[in-house]
């Protein structure tokens, strides 16, 4: 059957999601973006959700099972709050989800319980590489199998909370393959820039560098075990969430927007009552509901297991870059000239629209 | 509810058959009669409407009441569904063969949304008879397009007789020929005409009308040339002082000071649009396969997965292209799947014609565009996928029309609060 309206589970989870979001996350977006921090309070308030606990088993710590569309879902009232504080909330989210996917038995119940069990702590991942033409499948971070161990070399940029870390899910190429490593804090030849990235956008979120000099990690670390596992499912969840935030932050562009135009006078009327400003907010919203269809779609997908997830993933990936540029260029447009002020949120979240189409890897459904 | 994209059983049984029909019986033919404008292919109305009528009750392309058989699980209703899936797969075959299967269109359209369980009986029955019917809806006229309410056709009752008598010309009225001119090959169909029976009530005083084929002072005065949709006749009918029965008159026969007869005719697009916008998208879907299978054909595959920067120009606008129309597509399941559990779905509606027109206008003309001159050749069909898709983003209202409907429903204004 086709069907398009969240189950009850799910609305009450959107619905609480959605009240944080609008409640906590926007009101604190501006200043955290301005003073480039994030109030650990608020991420904590965030996690106490549970978007996390309720997609692990009870077996590894938490109290449900794991759904692309529910978590589709989430990302996007998420992000539709704020993308950095979004983002800062469900960091432990790289580190498990994998592992909840692709990880071994060992891993799941050394790892989940940890992780889901007590406060946010900082568990992330690092799979953005610092080259314009960065390819997820095609990494230039390596890893070598040495006398029983992996030995893992290069450069991860924008890898969230890196600093004091708890243990990071480091992805390689391993002969032409994509695997995830699992990195411990103190790991030898690990070493966390000093520096934040400077962004374009996301300026509340502590994202760095980190460098992999000869890191030695055993067998057992490689992530889904000795036998590895296959990352396609890993990266069509980052790129289904992926497409998921910048859901929220066009929403929130086009909410924005579309009551800045019913309240701002000119010539006489409302400006949304011109239809040069109105057409705007209509293909705004009709670009946002194309894409959310296509986002939920591919999420149904890699739930069901459907052949062509990965494909449909990346596609919604893809649309939603393009949407979300689109849609939060379009609401500075109707603020006009203070649209590009500061006080007025559209401009960040243009400025966050941008990232769509070169940060999947900052998020997991 | 649940959010699930699993297409229903007889959705998928409906969409192979109506491929190997599309793939035999429209295809092989498309381009004879698209370079023979205004003569019928009978073979394939004959063959729709012996096939339908075998299928299930033979009503043609209108929503069925979905009744489950006794006992059978319950599931929700999926007809506006189901109908969306048979007109996609048509217009992939041919969208102007799709246009004139038989059937009530959007003259049946109308009855079914503005009139009576009686008249619904009297009106659609004919359908499902022996011979192949139309109906058609004729609500344009020179002076009025999307403004509907510009309307100036009126309807007066003769109280002597119990009559409406109707004076007006319409102009692009899909299928009218077939509708009311008389064919051995067809049985008796009718034409639903907008009219006004009080000019001074403006959208308040509009009503339809159902007039009979044949109704002495009605007379289909042109058949339009086209750019494309070549197969479907486009009609424009005068009538003068035309006489129809009292009980013909869809919705209040009296006009209130509110505006429910004019909602009436709105509520019809609300059902139609998103089913104007799937046909628009089986074209698209034509255009981007073809396109797909001759970049194959000379070597070129598309890299799904790789980063944009890493694809050629070609890859990014195909993979453009197939975000657009699956978008678009999933658009129309949505507004037709609100339709089949009565959600009201205006702005769903709209939305979806509005994203289908931009979507079928531009994938056609990216296609022609890519297979530069066998894009432009009339060797191959994509040519005239350029040229029948661009009515997806006319009929039905307009892009803007329909941009105007989105807006107002999302910025929560009237029709007077923005123009």
């Amino acid at each position: 059957m086709y069907s398009f309206e969240p189950n009850e589970e799910q609305q009450m989870l959107v619905d609480a999601v959605g009240k944080y979001a609008a409640n906590d996350l926007r009101p604190a977006a501006h200043e955290a973006e301005e003073s480039r921090e994030l109030p650990k309070k608020l991420i904590g308030k965030g996690w106490e959700i549970g978007l996390l606990q309720a997609s692990t088993p009870e077996a590894y710590g938490g109290f449900g099972e794991r759904s692309a569309v529910t978590g589709a879902l989430a990302v996007e009232e998420m992000a539709f709050g704020d993308l950095a504080g979004a983002y800062a909330v469900m960091t432990p989210s790289l580190f498990a989800t994998p592992i909840l996917l692709a990880g071994s038995e060992e891993q799941k119940k050394q790892y989940l319980p940890e992780v889901v069990g007590g406060d946010w702590r900082p568990y992330t991942a690092a799979l953005i590489e610092f080259a314009f033409d960065f390819d997820a499948n095609a990494l230039r971070t390596s890893a070598t199998l040495d006398g029983g161990e992996y030995v893992l070399n290069g450069e991860k940029a924008y890898v969230p909370f890196a600093k004091g870390a708890e243990a990071i899910l480091v992805y390689a190429n391993l002969d032409g393959q994509t695997q995830g490593f699992i990195v411990p804090k103190d790991a030898a030849g690990l070493t966390v820039s000093e520096e934040r990235e400077k962004l374009l956008g996301l300026n509340a979120l502590p994202l760095y560098r980190v460098k992999l000099d000869g890191v030695k990690v055993p067998v057992s670390n490689r992530l889904g075990g000795e036998a590895g596992h296959d990352f396609e499912p890993i990266l069509a969840s980052m790129r289904v969430a992926s497409a998921s935030a910048a859901l929220g932050v066009a929403r929130a562009s086009l909410e924005y927007a579309t009551n800045y135009a019913k309240e701002r006078q000119a010539f006489g009327v409302k400006i949304a009552q011109k239809q040069a400003v109105a057409f705007m907010l209509a293909e705004m919203a009709t670009e946002i509901e194309a894409i959310r269809l296509l986002t939920w779609e591919a999420a149904w997908k890699l739930d069901t297991g459907k052949a062509d997830a990965a494909t449909e993933a990346y596609l919604a990936a893809t649309g939603a870059a393009d949407m979300a540029m689109m849609v939060t260029d379009r609401g500075v447009q109707v603020l006009g000239g203070h649209g590009y002020i500061r006080e007025h949120p559209v401009e960040m979240f243009m400025r966050n629209g941008r990232g769509f189409a070169m940060l999947t890897g900052l998020a997991i459904v | 509810m649940t959010i699930e994209f699993e297409a229903p059983k007889p959705v998928v049984q409906m969409q192979t058959v109506l491929q190997t029909v599309a793939e035999n019986m429209m295809r092989p033919v498309s381009r004879e009669f698209d370079e023979n404008e205004h003569s019928i292919p009978w073979s394939y109305i004959e063959f729709m409407h012996t096939a339908m009528k075998s299928m299930g009750g033979g009503n043609g392309l209108t929503p069925r009441e979905d009744k489950p058989k006794e006992g059978a699980e319950k599931r929700p209703p999926i007809g506006y569904q189901l109908l969306a899936a048979q007109i996609e797969m048509l217009a992939w075959g041919d969208v102007g063969f799709y246009l004139i299967t038989p059937g009530g269109g959007l003259g049946g359209a109308a009855v079914q949304a503005a009139g009576t369980p009686e008249q619904r009986a009297k009106f659609l029955a004919r359908f499902a008879e022996e011979k192949p019917t139309y109906a058609a809806m004729c609500m344009t006229e020179a002076g009025a397009g999307s403004d509907t309410s510009a309307i100036r056709t009126k309807a007066v009752l003769d109280e002597s007789t119990n009559e409406w008598v109707i004076n007006g010309e319409k102009i692009f009225v899909t299928g009218g020929d077939k509708s009311f001119n008389a064919y051995e090959q067809l049985g008796k169909g009718f034409i639903v005409v907008w009219a006004s029976i009080d000019p001074t009530a403006g959208r308040a005083g509009m009503r339809a009308f159902v007039v009979e084929s044949g109704t002495p002072g009605v007379k289909v005065t042109k058949l339009e040339h086209k750019m494309g949709i070549r197969a479907s006749d486009t009609a424009a009918i005068s009538l003068v002082d035309a006489r129809v029965p009292f009980d013909h008159i869809l919705g209040s026969p009296t006009v209130e000071k509110t505006t429910t007869g004019f909602k009436g005719a709105m509520a019809t697009f609300d059902a139609t649009r998103p089913l104007v916008a799937a046909s628009g998208i089986g074209v698209a879907r034509a255009a981007l396969e073809f396109l797909k299978e001759k970049l194959a054909e000379n070597g070129v595959q598309i890299r799904y997965g790789l980063p944009r920067n890493k694809l050629t120009s070609v890859e990014r606008d195909v993979i453009d292209m197939e975000i657009m129309v699956k978008s678009a597509w999933l658009m129309v399941l949505k507004a037709v799947w609100m339709a089949d559990n009565k959600k009201p779905n205006a702005l769903e509606s709209s939305m979806s014609k509005v994203r289908a027109g931009d979507v079928t206008t531009k994938v056609t003309q990216k296609a022609v565009e890519i297979l530069g001159p066998l894009g432009y050749s009339r060797e191959f069909l994509l040519e005239k996928w350029f040229r029948d898709a661009k009515i997806t983003d006319i009929y039905e209202g307009t892009g803007q029309i329909n941009r105007l409907v989105v807006a107002r429903q999302i910025l929560g204004y009237s029709g007077s609060e923005l123009r």
